[in-house]
This record gives structure tokens, C-alpha cells and sequence, in this order.
């Protein structure tokens, strides 16, 4: 029977309450007295010098209160890349500096220059288009092989557009050099991974406020990590110290990997709200969103696998150039190499992968992780081409996968790409999906389809993902500035609910709902009765934020933790109470009792007397009930999955529609079912745009000609299936408390594949010798595909 | 984005030169135009009010003139911006082939957008340059030559569009 409370139960989100009657708190919402706008000046060339910025003009119009250039910012530091990457030769990467606003020279379309501050939007608008920039345009760098070959320089001052050139791991190059040149049969595959915009349905925005009675500063804005945002402010770029500077994220709508990021536009208006004592707000367009938001993916790769006369996978090998954008945001050095390259090893047992990583600036928006980062590009590049090596060599693509998958007695899997997989079972994933999805009705399906002039295709796909990223002492030796851990507090008020603050932040995760249920099981009390706070710097002990599927993994171990830590304060006051000693006490429903006994206190008499503390003994216990704990993943988790799906092909327009799609997932433990199906619906639909709809386009001249949704196309629901979705195979985590992976980004990595492999095996179907075809796999494409065939 | 194409005007290649060169023919020919000022020695300065898809912007840009060579071939070249809607730039090599009473104007455009106009208008910004064009030589040619006798149109307005310009000149 299902649960109706506590882990495993599909409990309803609470938060859609406040999200659906349109009484949630998003920073735009927030206004005091005296609230001034900020409105950024953004450079219309992607390549420039800035000769002048005149703003005399622009500062004596109507409500103007300040601007600002980048000489205001000249002296303060620059927004670094959180990850040092070093490339094969050992040298460090190139990190040219990211300035708060664009200080010499103008780097891409966007690239703010100066800013507003006014009594209005509108007047700050005026006054923008007042000002006077000289900027004289330089030929834009915008192809990555262009970049590499030309002696015009994004950054002139690092001489080159390479940022690095990483390999991994460089010992196994030769072994996997030579494992191809000796084997039976080499399949090779070169594709894009086509860029995307995040498209979060609320724009980025901050607020900041300048406190000068205690010289503080409380900065509103839409993160996905707070913490990492005041970090970055506080050390690398304003130096205002930690204890003067509270970041808030309240509610935010949607961030997919784009708002893990400090941008410059925080540090502005916190600078802008000091130099006027009144707060500032700037919020962006949806036409700035497209312009400034990281974007996510942009790679180009050749891949190569190597099999012997059996079908065994015997090496894997991938050169890929990956675009970092204008500037170095803060992961996107991790995003293409360590995300990336160390799952190119996939759900097999092949004994060598190598992978070489080219990183590239060109003059476009910075690039950095969207849902899955680097997971879906290493997906993408494996499943594409073991399903064309299939077709090379006349295997079933199922069989195929199943003869290389690691087999559930070989955990824990120490894979060719340098991870330890900890536990999953591939076939009965497959399994799954082949009885989930009626794959023995599929001929049936094809034939109706055939009757109605269309062709069908069935693709599939096998993913595995590095979750809940990470140990510290891991990424430490990987290049990574930052630790990965995360924390809570668990506080028990006197009359008996809970305040939990998790250093994760939820933007349509469910954590409000999903972490008391983890609670309230292990106390044995109503979920109802507990509540989370996250987002605040000045209420949460700290926190590394929300990305890669590691809230519930990362953030979730820290307050089973916490929750641990009050469990044994409990009963240490309960024993008190009932006059034992503590190890005689046992927790069930909520109440503390003495084994073998009728005695018992309740949890809310226990959470009473702590605050109440008459008759204590104070040398044994301290008064309250509130608990800590930070913590450290001992692995990554690996999430897996199989996924199919089939397609139904226009042949005379090359329209493309996904019929049947179906996600089989290994998450481990599951705290609210319902929750998880909706991470994987939205990743699904995330992922289908990517394969069929989605591109961001940049003209040569470095002008983002898809700057709006005239333009970029967003999947809509009538581009989308019905899904059928399945996590009842799941191998628990080995390693963290909860036994659980991470759902958050699966369905955007295991789709792209599912549906181009159905394309192809479409286009097979009606008898045109199609083995590749790029994303967005848009009727253009397809239908100039199959008439070259 | 690149255009190219060619006029037959009723006028003698001297008529369309002149023409070309004088900042009130190229005020009425340019759709749009509510300023233009200069000369063909120093550079024009104008200004464009139009709308390209969804922008509407006030475009104030400069006008060169360039490879001169009197009345064969001249390259003009120019670039107007257009504040929060981006900026319009490029060049225009020109080239007039006598043909009898008429000229033959050749003309090969390079032109390129940014900003607004790029991320909003770029799906339709070569129909919109055609169209510019388009207006443009109907314009000119009303201005400087002989209304085309083959036009229906033409042959009910003869007195009234019989080319202002070249009266003025001639």
C-alpha cells in the first residue's frame, strides 16, 4: 500500500499552493520605501573597443540618480571560474578577468557597459538611450574552429582563444589509441550538441538595500545558491565581509542551472544601493535573459568506438570542442571536462575511454551547466554512437548495449573514465522499459503509421549520470575551489514543530515538501508540523545550493543528520524525564519510551521540557533542541536509466512527432514518488526541445538572431507525448543515509538521444541510409536528409 | 545580408548622377527619411524613422561617398544606429550603365544589423532591405527621370510625376 506520510509517500507539494494562487514572494515583489530601478546599458556589437561612454547628456535627464561605467568598477575584482582546469601539458587554463560591467573592450552582444539607477524603469530607460558610447566594432570570433585558427582574440591579453586543452585521463591516450587501431570494427560520429537557452520562466532579477546603521547590506536575488553568491561578492569581487552581507533568494521560478551563478548585475545594484541609501532593483527582460542568462551545452565532438569482432566494447574515444562564451562563468570550466568526460565510460565495461576537451572563447554569452550539464553532451555522444555502431555491424542496438552493460555483481565498478559506480543494474532497466513501453506491439504501431504515409521509428537509450556532486576531498584534487558538502539545522520549538534550514534551494524542486517527509518519518510526527527555511544567508548555517541533482543526496544526508543529532538530545531528555538512562529509550511514532515498559513521553513533551529545562541536569544537557550537521558525500550517486521512445515521420514535410516515450530510472529510494515523476516529466520536455525544436543561433557577426520566442523554439505541450514514467527498479545509493540519487536532470539527459535514434531508425524505415542528422532535428533537416539519401 | 539587383531609369546617367549625390533627392527617395543634410564632398547626415518587424526606432546615421568616378560608379557607405533598437550598417557599391535616353543603375549591397534588430527582426530583415529598395529606385526614378510610359499609372499622372528633379536641373 502506498504511504500517505513520511518517505515513499506522493505528498502532495505545499508549495504549489502559495506558486498557483499567485501569492508567492519572487524578489521583483519586493518594495520598501524609496525603491529605484537600475537599467544596464548592453553593448549591441560582439566585438568593440570602447573609445568613450559620454553620459553627461544621459545624467541630467529626468529622475536620473547615478550611472555608472566600468571605470567605477575598475578597481574591484572580477566574478571567478569556480573550478581550475589544467590542460595537458600542465599548464593552467587561461582566466582572463570578468569585470562588473565591461570595462575596454566589449565582449559579446549584451556585455553590459553601464548602468542606470533612476526613480523609474522608464526614466531609466530614457536615460540608457541617452547615453553616448563609442564603440568601435571589431570583427566578432563566433566559430570555435575560426577561434582556435585566428590571430583575433577574444581576450587579447591571454594571446590566445584556447582557454584549455584538457585530456582525460591522459594515461590511458596511448592505450586507447592502440585499442582502436587493433580493433575489428571502428564506428565514428561527428555531431553538435546544439546550444540552448535556459529559459526560466522568471527572469533574473536583484535587489539590493544598503543598511549604513550597521554598514550592511541585504542583496534580494534569483540564485540558486546564495551562499556561493555572498561568497564570491564577499572574496573575489566587492569585498564586503560575510557578516555585512545577507543574500536572500526567495521564491524563484526556475533556474536550470542559469542562476547557479553570480552575475555582475548583483554586484551593481548592491554597489549603486550604497552609493544612494536606497534600495535597488533591477530585473531582467526576457530579451536581456536571452542575451546575458549562461547559456547551456555548445559543444562539437567527434567520437569514435572501437569494438572487436563480437560486438565488445573495446574503447571509447572523443575529441570535443566545448564554447565557454565571452567570459569564464563560474563552472563552466567543470561543465565540458570533470561533468563531462569522466561519464564517457557510459553504462559499459569497455576498458579504455579517452577524452580530449578543447575549451574555446568566442564572443557570445558565457556558457555554463543547464539541467544535466555535461552529463547530457557525454549521453549524447555515447548513445548516438553506439546505436550507428549497431547499425554498422547488423546488431539489434538493445542487444548491443546489453552485451557491454556492467552487470549487478560488479559493483562497486571502477569505470574506465575514473569513477566508482557504486550500484545500479542496466538490464533490469531494460527489462522495464521493454515491458513498460510494449515493445511487442511496436510492428503493430509501425504498420498503422505506414497506413496513414507516415514512417515510425523506435529509438533507445541507456544513460548513467554522476549525481549529488560531491566530496570536497574528490573535487579538492580535481581542480574544484570550492568544497561540495551541505548543511542543516534542525530546530525543535518549544511547543513541538520544526524549523529545518537546508543550505539547498528549492525552485521547483519540492523541498519544502519532500525533506519533512524525511523528518517527520524519522521522528515519527506529523510532516505538517515542520517546516523548511532555505535561501536565507542569515538563517540557514550554510549551504552550497541547488544543481546537479544534490539536494535530497547532499543536503538531505545533512538533515538526516541533524535529525540524528536530535533524535539522541531527545532521548537523553526523555531518559531524563522517565528517569532511565538513555540507552533504555526507544523512538516510535513520536513517542519516546523505555523498552519493555509502558512508560513514554511524547515528542512534543520532550521538545517542551527542553526549553523548559526545571530539574535539568545542566551538567549532563544543555537546554534547547536544535542540531547541526554538515555532509560530505563519500561518492558521487549514479542515477541510471533506460529510455525508448518512437516517433511518427511526415515524409513529405519532415515534421517529426514523438508518439511513445518512455523513462525508466534507477533513483535509488524515492522520498515522494509523485515529486520524482515530475522531475522526470520536466526533463523529459526539456530534452525533447533540445532534440526536436530548441537552438540558439548567432550570425557571424556575433548578433543572437534567437533572442526571442519569435524565434527560439520552446516545446510546447502539443510537441509533447504523454509519458509513461517508471522508478521501481532502484538499486539504493550505497554511501549516503537515504539511500537516494537524484532525479532532477535525468529526463533531460536520457531524452535527446532516445528521440534523434528514433529519427534515424524513421528515416531507415522508409528506405533512406540516414546514420546522423544534428539537433534540432527540425522538418528542414530531416526532410533535406532524406531527399540526399 | 546581400542584395543585389538592377534600375532602368528614364533619365541620362549625368541626371542620375547628379541625382545621387543631392542630399533633397535622397530626403524624398530614402522611405522614411525626415532629415538628410551635407553634401557628397563632406558626407551626409540623416535621419530614418522606420519600423523592421517589431522595432520601431528613430535611426540617425552618417553617409559617405567614396571611389567616385563621375557618372559611372561611386560606393556609398554608411551606418545608423538606432539607440535601444540596434544599428544598421553596411555599403552599397553603385554602378550606371548608359542604355540609350536611359541608365541602367547597378547596384550590389552588403548590409548587416545588430542588436534589437538582429534578436527580433533577423527572420525578416532581407525582405525588409528588398522592400526598402524597392521604394527607393521608385522613388528615385520619379524624382529624376521620365514616368515609364508603359505604366498604366504612369500614363494618367505623366504631368504630375514628370521627374521634379530633372526639371529643376534642366
Amino acid at each position: 500500500m502506498p504511504k500517505d506520510d513520511g518517505i515513499g509517500a506522493a505528498t502532495v507539494r505545499r508549495e504549489d499552493v502559495r506558486f498557483l494562487t499567485g501569492v508567492g514572494q519572487y524578489t521583483d515583489d519586493i518594495k520598501a520605501y524609496g525603491e529605484t530601478v537600475a537599467v544596464f546599458a548592453r553593448s549591441t556589437v560582439a566585438n568593440g573597443v570602447i573609445k568613450s561612454i559620454d553620459t553627461t547628456t544621459a545624467a541630467g535627464m529626468p529622475g536620473v540618480l547615478a550611472i555608472f561605467t566600468g571605470e567605477d568598477f575598475a578597481e574591484v575584482g572580477g566574478n571567478p571560474a569556480g573550478w581550475l582546469i589544467n590542460s595537458r601539458d600542465g599548464t593552467p587554463m587561461h582566466e582572463p578577468k570578468r569585470p562588473v560591467l565591461a570595462h575596454g573592450k566589449v565582449r559579446h552582444v549584451g556585455d553590459a557597459y553601464a548602468a542606470v539607477i533612476a526613480e523609474t524603469l522608464e526614466q531609466a530607460k530614457n536615460a540608457v538611450e541617452a547615453i553616448e558610447a563609442d564603440i568601435e566594432e571589431l570583427d566578432a570570433i563566433v566559430n570555435m574552429k575560426d577561434a582556435l585558427a585566428g590571430s583575433n582574440y577574444v581576450h587579447d591579453e591571454i594571446g590566445t582563444n584556447q582557454c584549455f586543452d584538457w585530456g582525460w585521463i591522459e594515461d590511458n591516450r596511448d592505450a586507447t589509441d592502440a585499442a582502436i587501431k587493433g580493433a575489428h570494427h571502428v564506428t565514428t560520429l561527428e555531431l553538435v550538441n546544439n546550444r540552448l537557452v535556459p529559459n526560466a520562466m522568471e527572469p533574473r532579477s536583484s535587489r539590493a538595500e544598503y543598511k549604513a546603521a550597521g554598514d550592511e547590506y541585504v542583496l534580494h536575488t534569483t540564485s540558486q545558491n546564495p551562499h556561493l553568491t555572498r561568497l564570491l561578492i564577499s572574496a573575489f569581487v566587492l569585498g564586503i565581509p560575510e557578516n555585512k552581507l545577507t543574500v536572500i533568494a526567495p521564491d524563484v521560478g526556475g533556474g536550470f542551472g542559469s542562476k547557479i551563478y553570480h552575475y555582475g548585475e548583483e554586484a551593481l545594484v548592491l554597489a549603486a544601493a550604497k552609493k544612494l541609501g536606497r534600495p535597488v532593483t533591477w530585473t531582467a527582460d526576457r530579451t536581456e535573459a536571452f542575451l546575458t542568462d549562461a547559456h547551456g551545452r555548445d559543444h562539437v565532438t567527434k567520437i569514435e568506438l572501437a569494438m572487436d569482432a563480437e560486438g565488445n566494447f573495446l574503447a571509447f574515444r572523443t575529441e570535443t570542442l566545448a564554447n565557454v562564451g565571452a567570459y569564464l562563468s563560474n563552472f563552466s570550466t567543470a561543465t565540458p571536462t570533470f561533468l563531462h568526460g569522466t561519464l564517457m565510460a557510459g553504462n559499459y565495461t569497455v576498458p579504455n575511454v579517452y577524452v580530449n576537451v578543447k575549451a574555446v572563447f568566442t564572443n557570445t554569452a558565457p556558457v555554463d551547466a543547464y539541467r544535466g550539464a555535461g552529463r547530457p553532451e557525454a549521453t549524447y555522444s555515447l548513445e548516438r554512437v553506439i546505436d550507428k555502431a549497431a547499425r554498422e555491424i547488423g546488431r539489434d542496438p538493445i542487444e548491443l548495449r546489453r552485451q557491454n552493460f556492467i552487470k549487478p555483481d560488479q559493483y562497486p565498478f571502477a569505470s574506465a573514465a575514473g569513477l566508482e559506480y557504486d550500484s545500479g543494474n542496466y538490464d533490469a532497466l531494460m527489462d522495464k522499459m521493454e515491458e513498460v513501453a510494449d515493445m511487442a506491439g511496436f510492428a503493430a504501431r509501425r504498420k498503422a503509421s505506414e497506413a496513414k504515409g507516415l514512417l515510425r521509428g523506435f529509438g533507445v537509450n541507456a544513460y548513467i549520470e554522476a549525481c549529488g556532486i560531491a566530496p570536497s576531498n574528490l573535487v579538492g584534487v580535481l581542480g574544484s575551489r570550492v568544497g561540495l558538502y551541505d548543511a542543516a539545522t534542525v530546530r525543535v520549538n518549544a511547543t513541538g514543530n520544526l524549523s529545518v534550514m537546508v543550505g539547498a534551494h528549492s525552485h521547483g524542486q519540492g523541498h519544502e515538501t519532500a525533506f519533512p517527509q524525511v523528518v517527520a518519518e524519522m521522528l515519527g510526527i506529523d510532516a505538517s508540523t515542520i517546516d523548511i527555511v532555505h535561501g536565507d544567508t542569515s538563517k540557514i548555517p550554510f549551504g552550497m545550493g541547488t544543481y546537479g541533482s544534490r539536494s535530497l543526496a547532499v543536503c538531505g544526508s545533512a538533515v538526516v543528520r541533524a535529525t540524528e543529532k536530535v533524535i539522541n538530545k531527545a532521548k537523553k531528555i526523555a531518559a531524563h524525564m522517565l528517569e532511565v538512562s538513555d540507552g533504555d529509550i526507544e523512538l516510535k511514532d513520536g513517542q519516546f519510551s523505555v523498552a519493555g515498559t509502558d512508560k513514554s513521553v511524547s515528542f512534543g513533551e520532550v521538545a517542551l521540557k527542553a526549553y523548559i529545562p526545571h530539574e535539568f541536569p545542566l551538567e549532563d544537557i544543555e537546554p534547547g533542541l536544535e542540531e547541526t550537521a554538515f555532509y560530505d558525500p563519500a561518492n558521487f550517486t549514479y542515477p541510471s536509466g533506460a529510455y525508448c521512445c518512437e516517433v511518427e515521420l511526415d515524409p513529405e514535410t519532415g515534421k517529426v512527432s514523438v508518439e511513445r516515450m518512455t523513462a525508466v530510472d534507477d533513483f535509488g529510494n524515492v522520498i515522494n514518488p509523485m515529486i520524482v515523476t515530475g522531475q522526470v516529466h520536466g526533463g523529459l520536455g526539456q530534452g525533447i526541445g533540445q532534440a526536436l525544436l530548441e537552438n540558439t543561433t548567432y550570425d557571424e557577426n556575433g548578433q543572437l538572431l534567437s533572442a526571442s520566442y519569435m524565434d527560439y523554439t520552446m516545446p510546447r505541450a502539443d510537441d509533447l507525448p504523454f509519458y509513461t514514467v517508471d522508478h521501481s527498479q532502484g538499486n539504493p545509493c550505497t554511501h549516503n543515509p537515504l539511500g537516494v540519487k537524484g532525479c532532477g536532470e535525468a529526463g533531460a539527459i536520457g531524452s535527446p538521444p532516445t528521440v534523434v535514434n528514433a529519427v534515424i531508425d524513421a528515416m531507415q524505415s522508409g528506405g533512406k541510409n540516414v546514420t546522423h542528422i544534428d539537433m534540432p532535428v527540425t522538418p528542414h533537416r530531416v526532410w533535406s536528409a532524406m531527399q540526399n539519401a | 545580408m546581400k542584395l543585389s539587383d538592377s534600375r532602368t531609369i528614364n533619365a541620362d546617367a549625368t541626371t542620375v548622377w547628379a541625382g545621387l549625390l543631392d542630399p533633397e533627392v535622397l530626403k524624398a527617395c530614402v522611405p522614411g527619411c525626415t532629415e538628410m543634410s551635407g553634401s557628397a564632398s563632406d558626407g551626409f547626415e540623416a535621419t530614418v524613422v522606420q519600423k523592421v518587424g517589431p522595432v520601431k526606432a528613430t535611426f540617425k546615421g552618417a553617409v559617405q561617398l567614396s571611389e567616385m568616378n563621375e557618372p559611372t560608379s561611386l560606393t556609398i557607405s554608411g551606418e545608423g544606429k538606432g539607440g535601444a533598437a540596434g544599428f544598421a550598417k553596411g555599403g552599397a557599391d553603385v554602378r550606371l550603365e548608359p542604355q540609350g535616353d536611359t541608365t541602367i543603375l547597378h547596384y550590389d549591397v552588403e548590409a548587416k544589423v545588430g542588436g534589437k534588430l538582429a534578436q527580433l527582426g533577423s527572420r525578416i530583415i532581407d525582405g525588409f532591405a528588398k522592400k526598402m529598395a524597392d521604394q527607393f529606385f521608385e522613388n528615385f526614378s520619379n524624382a529624376v527621370g521620365e514616368a515609364d510610359p508603359e505604366s498604366a499609372e504612369g500614363i494618367e499622372e505623366t504631368t504630375k510625376k514628370k521627374g521634379w528633379f530633372k526639371k529643376l536641373v534642366s
